[in-house]
């Protein structure tokens, strides 16, 4: 395969909250993701998903083993300002309107003004959202801000991008037009992108790869190639192949409960976390 | 569950000891500018003269901490046995009386007129940009006019008192009274409840956190016009009169007026302290907002 | 605006201003009532004050309370002009110091957590002190005579609430919004500029609002333990004490419009300052 963007080995995280109350949220994880590709985390809630993204985008540190990104650790990273991050919340600053949204991380980087609105601009224009520039963000609904958060995270370019749940407040429709944006934004700017998601219709019509997930410790379980032919569009999601990818990854999603550390209390109790 | 009831107690247990640390600190800052700017210092037959002179950290404008501790003790007039503390303790209760009485009243007057206002769209536009232009009326200039309306006894004083409070629990209890997720309005409409049945099921105990909010900015409010009416009231027993009192004695007696005023800060923050215990009684189980 | 429709999301309909006629309707609505109440209550005491009273006028009619803010408003004894003017600037001295004290320590505690903790109950509780009765101690320290004391006890009771409300603004920051900051490795100096300086307006703004009238209580009451004769606390109290309700009330009168044209001034420049804010847009918050 091609140059390894995200390395993730042997990591452990563990919460300790009140002076002794320990979680394990995250145990004996390796991953690697190269360049170009889309790769969807998926899982129950409390799997560790979001966990360990936020290691690799560096806003938590693992309390055993290593998370480097483009060859350098990742806290490096953050600071050579590879990652666009995206979460579920849009995250948008009520002061300032949609275009100042995308120019933040731009002017943080100190360019100079003219390219900065040329930028911004540009990234307005990939989202489809050029004619909002002057809006506020109170004034669009929640589907465009998540496009602006998008723009905005693409702004510096870069090389990764991290995205939580960013779809996951949305409605059904509205989530699968969002999909179909993801990807022809992701095949125009070829980034990396590591996605979490708790929705296997999502994480197949996106992914080149699909990460299954378990809870209590978190810990990787399958590794689902997604073999669909690109580009993709409205119609892959009523092929055939499709379906069984779906359904292939909802079973792997049910092994887990299968699998031996699964208890019956544990499958009822995280059938209404849902 | 215990284990956040034992941080919240944590919690407090440190507050205390700060409160406690910044008035030793203030104590501290206090007796040093007197050091290094006020008067000679005569002890113990030796004498200190501070190298600089503050006119502030003078003897007179500001007294030894000490210098007021013992004025406490002494006779608050000559030819009296009642001590300065115990007739301070004596003028802030009944200051607080005056005040509570206001309180009371006024955070009855202002509940009833935001229940008015979340009722009639109205009524609420006819009236309350009023309310906040009463604000900007300076309560201490209509102190002389309500006296002489309604005559030179306590009365006066509470409805000063009643006048600063309602206000902030008006304001508050409008907000708080409409705060309820409209959701939650429907679910007691699809009951068929009557407009009583939901301000007093779901209105009401929905905008509790907010009227304490109000509720702790009014025990101020009410002791600060308390203390103001006393002066036009003629009030002899209340720690306003005492402030006016001592003030005009300053010059043979500083530590008189220093004492009425830290008789006055605690008082003030002891009515909040009290309206703050209530909220934490009453709103146990809800998750806090912020602090105090 | 539809020609270039999105593909993904339905926009919300920006705020589009209403017909020109409509928007005065609505603006007609909203003042009717009030101006039906203003004219209602100024008759009816009108009225109610110059029959029912017998006494001399606690309650002047609204015509004598104007007769006599004409008459003295540069008479020589209760100068109502100069004595507004006095207070006023009384009332802006403290404001501004108020300010600058309250901002300033707002942003020294905000930079450290644990400072912030200890002191912002400590501060919540400090505000529960009476601080008129501190009037005259700043009488005595900054001289009963001068503008000054009067300003400094107006800046006490406006310190407060700033400091307060500036530190709740620079520190409850949304916390999605630090992330963010910190994931593109943002230094602590453009967190301050980006996010908690901006959040923090809003908190400003309103402390402001509570400012413009606390601050002319505060003169107001620093002039009630004495000082120079021509401002509008000593004006009310010597006007009251000769029974001159009408001059007491033409007094009260100035002074309250300075506060609101006062509070005016500062709700027009949130208008400009935070157009976006849900205060300001007119919808119900929190």
């Amino acid at each position: 395969m091609t140059e390894t963007v995200v390395r993730v080995a042997g990591v452990d995280k563990t919460f300790v909250r009140d002076g002794d109350a320990r979680t394990v949220a995250l145990s004996g994880i390796d991953l690697e993701v190269g360049r170009g590709q889309f790769v969807s985390l998926i899982g129950p809630s409390g799997c560790g998903k979001s966990t360990l993204l936020r290691l690799i985008g560096d806003l938590t540190q693992p309390t055993a083993g290593t998370v480097s990104v483009n060859g350098k650790p990742a806290s490096r990273a953050r600071r050579d300002r590879d990652y666009g991050m995206v979460f579920q919340a849009p995250v948008l600053f009520d002061w300032r309107t949609v275009e100042d949204n995308v120019r933040l991380p731009l002017e943080l980087l100190g360019q100079p003004r003219a390219q900065r609105e040329a930028r911004a601009r540009e990234m307005l224009s990939l989202v489809e959202l050029h004619d909002f520039a002057g809006h506020h963000p109170y004034q669009l609904s929640g589907g465009m801000q998540q496009r602006v958060a998008i723009a905005r995270a693409l702004a510096l370019e870069p090389s990764l991008l991290l995205m939580d749940e960013p779809f996951g407040a949305l409605d059904e429709m509205t989530r699968e037009r969002m999909n179909s944006e993801v990807l022809r934004i992701w095949e125009k700017t070829a980034t990396t992108v590591v996605f979490v998601t708790h929705s296997i219709p999502e994480a197949v019509f996106l992914s080149s790869r699909v990460v299954v997930m378990s809870a209590r410790p978190g810990r990787i379980t399958n590794l689902i190639e997604i073999d669909l032919p690109r580009p993709r569009s409205d119609e892959t999601r009523e092929e055939r192949r499709y379906f069984e990818l779906v359904t292939q990854v909802r079973e792997a999603l049910r092994g887990d409960d299968e699998t031996g550390h699964g208890s019956t209390e544990r499958l009822a109790a995280e059938g209404t976390v849902g | 569950m215990t284990m956040a009831e034992g941080r919240i107690r944590r919690g407090r247990g440190r507050q205390i000891v700060t409160f406690v640390a910044f008035v030793v600190l203030l104590l501290i800052a206090w007796e040093t500018a007197k050091l290094l700017g006020g008067d000679p210092w005569r002890y113990f037959g030796g004498v200190w003269r501070p190298p600089f002179r503050f006119s502030f950290a003078s003897d007179l404008n500001l007294p030894h901490v000490w210098e007021i501790a013992a004025a406490m003790a002494r006779p608050v007039q000559r030819g009296t046995d009642q001590s300065l503390a115990g007739f301070l303790v004596g003028a802030s209760a009944y200051t607080w009386r005056e005040a509570a009485i206001g309180f009371v009243a006024g955070a009855t007057l202002g509940i009833a007129l935001a229940a008015a206002f979340v009722h009639s769209r109205l009524l609420e536009r006819a009236f309350v940009p009023y309310v906040i232009a009463s604000q900007t009326v300076p309560i201490v200039a209509l102190a002389p006019i309500v006296v002489f309306a309604f005559g030179q006894d306590v009365t006066s004083v509470v409805i000063i008192a009643t006048y600063l409070t309602f206000f902030p629990v008006t304001i508050a209890m409008i907000r708080g009274l409409r705060s309820p997720d409209p959701r939650a309005l429907e679910l007691m409409r699809s009951y068929a409840a009557s407009r009583w049945g939901i301000l007093w099921k779901l209105r009401l105990p929905a905008s509790l956190p907010y009227l304490f909010t109000a509720l702790k900015i009014s025990a101020t409010a009410s002791i600060v016009g308390a203390i103001i009416g006393e002066g036009p009231g003629g009030i002899p027993d209340g720690l306003g009169r005492a402030i006016i009192n001592f003030n005009q004695q300053y010059i043979s007696g500083p530590e008189k007026l220093w004492a009425a005023i830290i008789a006055s800060a605690l008082l003030g923050i002891a009515f909040f302290v009290v309206i703050r215990f209530a909220e934490l009684l009453t709103l146990r189980g809800r998750p806090e907002a912020s602090f105090a | 605006m539809t020609s270039a429709a999105p593909s993904v999301g339905i926009p919300l309909p920006a705020p589009a201003r209403p017909p020109r006629a409509a928007r005065l309707g609505r603006g007609l609505a909203a003042s009717l009532p009030p101006m039906v109440t203003f004219i209602v209550v100024i008759i009816g005491w009108e009225l109610a004050a110059s029959r029912l009273q017998s006494r001399p006028y606690v309650m002047p009619p609204p015509s004598a309370i104007l007769a006599a803010l004409v008459e003295n408003w540069s008479a020589d004894r209760w100068p109502l002009l100069a004595s507004a003017q006095h207070t006023f600037f009384e009332a802006l001295g403290g404001l501004v110091i108020g300010t600058a004290v309250g901002l300033t320590v707002a942003f020294a505690v905000s930079r450290w957590a644990s400072a912030r903790d200890a002191v912002l109950p400590l501060a919540v509780a400090a505000n529960a002190i009476p601080v008129i009765a501190v009037a005259p101690i700043m009488n005595n320290w900054f001289g009963v005579l001068e503008p000054l004391s009067k300003m400094m006890i107006a800046a006490l009771l406006v310190f407060f609430p700033v400091m307060i409300n500036v530190t709740r603004g620079l520190t409850q920051v949304e916390p999605g919004a630090l992330e963010l900051m910190r994931s593109y490795a943002a230094s602590e100096g453009q967190t301050l500029r980006k996010v908690r300086v901006p959040n923090a307006l809003p908190f400003f703004l309103t402390a402001l609002k509570l400012g413009t009238t606390l601050s002319l209580i505060g003169a107001i009451v620093g002039e009630y333990f004495g000082g120079s004769s021509d401002v509008i606390g000593r004006v009310v109290v010597q006007s009251a004490s000769a029974l001159r309700f009408d001059v007491t009330w033409a007094a009260i009168l100035l002074g309250s419009s300075a506060g609101i044209a006062f509070y005016l001034v500062i709700a027009a420049v949130e208008r400009v300052l935070i157009p976006w804010h849900p205060s300001v847009r007119g919808e119900q918050v929190g």
